[in-house]
């Protein structure tokens, strides 16, 4: 299966679901910043991993898919909860990532600044396509494992 | 003013990554982006023009941290929604527990012990 855009999914979402979102991450961004003030860059710094708006995310997964089934007539909750469980299976995969971010900032920011973050964002984006494909992989050999004729 | 500048900053980083999760196909592909590094981003920008690199590198240590909290309230969402299906809400509203406890547990046993 190849990735691609489905921009017919902006379609989907309602105006206050984007307001939403971002005053979540606004509110989290300023938060992140008063609690390294009060408490120190090691306290806060652990905040920048905090799943902030993935409540949000999730619970608007959850909706869409249901709609969509419920929209051709079938009940939608049940595959609303496992769109939304693929979503956490995702960022799971994907805060190994976030790791591999946090390493490269601890690392590279001492000497350089614009460097560290530049390095950052590369390195979390080879990282979480790279998972990715991995667990493809691994999903298609249990498939023929437990599936062969 | 600073905190409305991280607002802002925060607010656009986040709904610009949430907006890519929205569009991109498959689903599990777009999952990655709910892990993205959208707050980091956003923080670690104004923490490096600010307060400089050892101040960044301490916070991107500390994230270290945190990720594996967040690959573990990842996993604690998924099981409770395929094994108990509750609303993703109430999954990962309750959630949020486990990962104040293993952040700051592993914070605790790593750097404060």
């Amino acid at each position: 299966m190849i990735v691609r855009i489905k921009w017919s999914a902006l379609k989907q979402s309602k105006w206050y679901e984007h307001a939403v979102r971002f005053g979540l991450g606004g509110l989290t961004t300023a938060l992140t910043g008063a609690i390294a003030q009060r408490y120190g860059p090691a306290t806060g710094g652990l905040f920048l991993a905090f799943p902030a708006i993935f409540c949000a995310s999730a619970t608007l997964v959850e909706k869409h898919e249901r709609k969509r089934k419920e929209e051709k007539g079938l009940q939608g909750a049940r595959r609303g909860q496992q769109a939304a469980a693929l979503d956490a299976a995702g960022a799971g995969w994907g805060s190994m990532a976030l790791g591999v971010f946090g390493v490269c900032v601890w690392w590279l920011a001492p000497a350089s600044a614009v460097g560290s973050l530049c390095i950052a964002a590369i390195g979390w984006l080879v990282v979480a396509i790279s998972l990715w494909g991995v667990r493809r992989r691994l999903r298609r050999v249990s498939w023929s494992r437990h599936f062969r004729f | 003013m600073e905190y409305v500048i991280r607002f802002l900053a925060g607010g656009i980083v986040v709904s610009a990554f949430a907006l890519l999760g929205d569009i991109l196909r498959p689903k599990s592909f777009a999952g990655l982006f709910g892990a993205a590094p959208s707050v980091g981003l956003a923080t670690l920008t104004l923490a490096l023009l600010k307060q400089g690199g050892q101040y960044a590198a301490i916070e991107g240590r500390s994230m270290v941290i945190g990720s594996a909290a967040l690959a573990a309230y990842s996993l604690l969402v998924c099981q409770i929604l395929t094994r108990f299906r509750t609303t993703a809400l109430t999954a990962t509203a309750l959630t949020a527990v486990a990962w104040f406890v293993v952040a700051f547990g592993l914070k605790y046993a790593l750097l404060d012990w």
